[in-house]
């Protein structure tokens, strides 16, 4: 920590402008967050006074009346805002959980066992790294067109099971498992199957949900791909719910942002909860340690 | 005859001992492959088979609504045809200003963020403020884009900030030719500016401490040791950065198409946007396929870049 921190710190000068980066600071933070606390301001005002001058960012009085239109509860429209939450919870975790898994599997193999072309097929998977999904959208809209997956979420789920940089996150984390154990559990008869299930998967437990957090949120807010693969209002996620929510309601300001507040809490639910595993996972291939 | 008997019982003995080594590793390998077959079949299935379908259709005519294999094979056709497509060179360079400007901006914001907090706040004010940050970089993309569009209106709050700075008739950001791109620019930057400062802050606390230690015996100030030694020390995180940034700035698509979708005209039009347009509303397959492999041809340089660097540096 501190590295930049000028040693001796302590004339009346110094501690000035100490003080004046650490508001300098402050006020970035808050020039980042202002469009999210401008969000919850207007959430709770009434229409009229969302865009007037002079009200402030948050109203004098309390107006839940956005969020319950949002939510179905009264103004007698329903947007099915919870049908959109469940499908982006559905759809998000097994897109984790295939990815996790499939990642764990490969990561596995690939820092464990011994076998014929586990380098080119490592190579190979590293290449994956290089093929933008975009190019592959086509191809992949017309094969789950014939297979009848586009309308399903499979369509989005499926795709997961390549996760390149989460495979390579599981082998980093294999690699520093220790060889004993795994041979000592060898020789009291264990499979490999059981080995890495009962032994190394629980080792690698903070990876593995470094892997399923990064992922979770990634599907969670992923919008390309459903724009093009769901069509159906019934198996819309939250992006192309709120997507469509606002096009439809493009003229009532609190009501987006009540929207917006309602699909974006959840996200950074998970994230303050599981930000210890997904700000480890990050950095993987980013600083080299 | 005894001495023969025993040595072809040796050898029968190390035969067997070499079979068995090789039935354990022909299992070993047998299992691998069990492992990896999940993931190798997406691998083929869904990433590589596609690419070649892509590769392919790339170089026929097709249009989607012609139905399944009712395409002339045309050659290179869409690619020349491309060059004078003006829609085409609006993306490309709508997409090269976008990247030339967003990462390098990024960048520098980054790097200034990330040394004022690693310099200036304690261990756990730091883990609070980077957390700050990085809430618009795990927003979902409809969800900001949204609130920056109402920020963008007309008697929004960013609209009324450059009032109060003293700009007299702001544009309507969003709706205007000049002023579109540069709006989502700054979005962009915004999102990513969280996740940089967090590398950023990751890979300086991995900086060797004696180094500054005996520069500051030295005499060398806070901003000296900035410049001559934390961003040469940074070099391999913003050369990932830059790497990583430009791919995803060639990628946008999600900020584009909700808050102006490309428009007004084809001010913000990038190029997945008009693949997407291409391909999905206008059904010209073949043709959108061609630019994806553009994009497809661009990023790989920019990877071989990265490759030749990282192999120079081992």
């Amino acid at each position: 920590m501190a590295k930049v921190r000028a040693v001796g710190s302590n004339t009346p000068q110094k501690r000035r402008f100490r003080l004046l980066m650490v508001l300098l600071i402050g006020a970035l933070c808050l020039i980042m967050l202002s469009p999210f606390i401008w969000m919850v301001g207007a959430s709770l005002k009434r229409e009229a006074d969302v865009m007037k001058q002079g009200i402030g960012w948050f109203p004098g009085y309390w107006y839940p009346e956005n969020y319950l239109r949002v939510l179905g509860f009264s103004g007698g429209k329903n947007y099915h805002f919870m049908r959109g939450y469940w499908n982006s919870i559905k759809v998000s975790t097994l897109s984790a959980g295939v990815a996790a898994a499939s990642s764990c599997l490969a990561g596995y193999a690939f820092a464990k066992l011994k076998f014929k072309g586990s380098h080119a097929l490592f190579i190979l998977y590293l290449s994956q790294m290089m093929i933008p999904s975009q190019l592959t959208l086509i191809p992949r809209f017309v094969i789950f067109s014939e297979i009848a997956l586009v309308n399903t979420h499979w369509a989005l789920i499926l795709p997961k099971i390549i996760a390149v940089n989460a495979t390579f996150m599981m082998r980093q984390a294999f690699l520093g498992t220790s060889e004993e154990l795994r041979e000592a559990a060898k020789i009291d008869g264990a499979g490999e199957f059981r080995i890495f299930l009962r032994i190394m998967v629980p080792i690698i437990k903070p990876t593995l949900a470094a892997v399923f957090t990064t992922q979770f949120i990634s599907a969670w807010n992923s919008y390309l791909d459903p724009l093009i693969f769901i069509n159906r209002e019934k198996l819309y996620t939250l992006p192309l719910l709120l997507d469509n929510f606002v096009t439809m309601e493009s003229t009532q300001y609190g009501l987006m942002m009540a929207a917006c507040c309602l699909a974006t809490i959840p996200v950074f639910a998970v994230f303050l909860f599981g930000q210890r595993f997904f700000m480890k996972g990050l950095t993987v291939g980013a600083v080299k340690g | 005859m005894t001495k023969i008997k025993q040595e072809q019982k040796e050898w029968s003995v190390e035969t067997s001992l070499a079979k068995g080594r090789q039935q354990k590793r022909r299992r070993e390998a047998g299992m691998a492959y069990a492992f990896l077959l999940p993931s190798l079949l997406g691998l083929l299935l869904l990433s590589l088979l596609p690419m070649l379908i892509s590769l392919y259709i790339s170089l026929t005519d097709w249009v989607y609504t012609n139905g399944l294999w009712n395409w002339n094979f045309v050659g290179f056709q869409n690619f020349i045809d491309l060059w004078s497509d003006s829609w085409f060179l609006k993306s490309l360079g709508n997409t090269v200003i976008f990247t030339v400007v967003t990462v390098p901006v990024g960048i520098f914001l980054a790097l200034v963020a990330a040394a004022l907090i690693d310099s200036f706040c304690g261990e756990q004010t730091s883990g609070v403020v980077r957390i700050a940050l990085y809430m618009p970089h795990i927003c979902n993309i409809v969800a900001t884009s949204t609130i920056w569009k109402t920020l963008y209106s007309s008697y929004g709050p960013f609209t009324n900030l450059m009032r109060a700075l003293g700009w007299q008739d702001p544009p309507k950001f969003l709706v205007s030719y000049t002023w579109a791109l540069p709006a989502i620019m700054l979005v962009v930057i915004w999102a990513r500016l969280g996740y940089w400062v967090f590398l950023y802050g990751a890979a300086m606390q991995a900086l060797p401490v004696d180094l500054y230690e005996s520069a500051s015996l030295d005499g060398a100030s806070g901003l000296q040791k900035f410049r001559r030694l934390t961003i040469p020390l940074l070099t391999n995180t913003t050369f990932y950065m830059t790497v990583t940034g430009i791919i995803s700035s060639f990628q946008v698509f999600g900020y584009v198409n909700v808050m102006t979708g490309g428009g007004p005209k084809d001010s913000t039009y990038v190029l997945v946007y008009y693949i997407y347009k291409l391909a999905f509303d206008y059904r010209r397959t073949g043709y959108a396929s061609a630019v994806a492999v553009v994009l497809f041809v661009l990023l790989l340089l920019v990877t071989v870049v990265q490759y030749r660097h990282n192999s120079r540096k081992d």
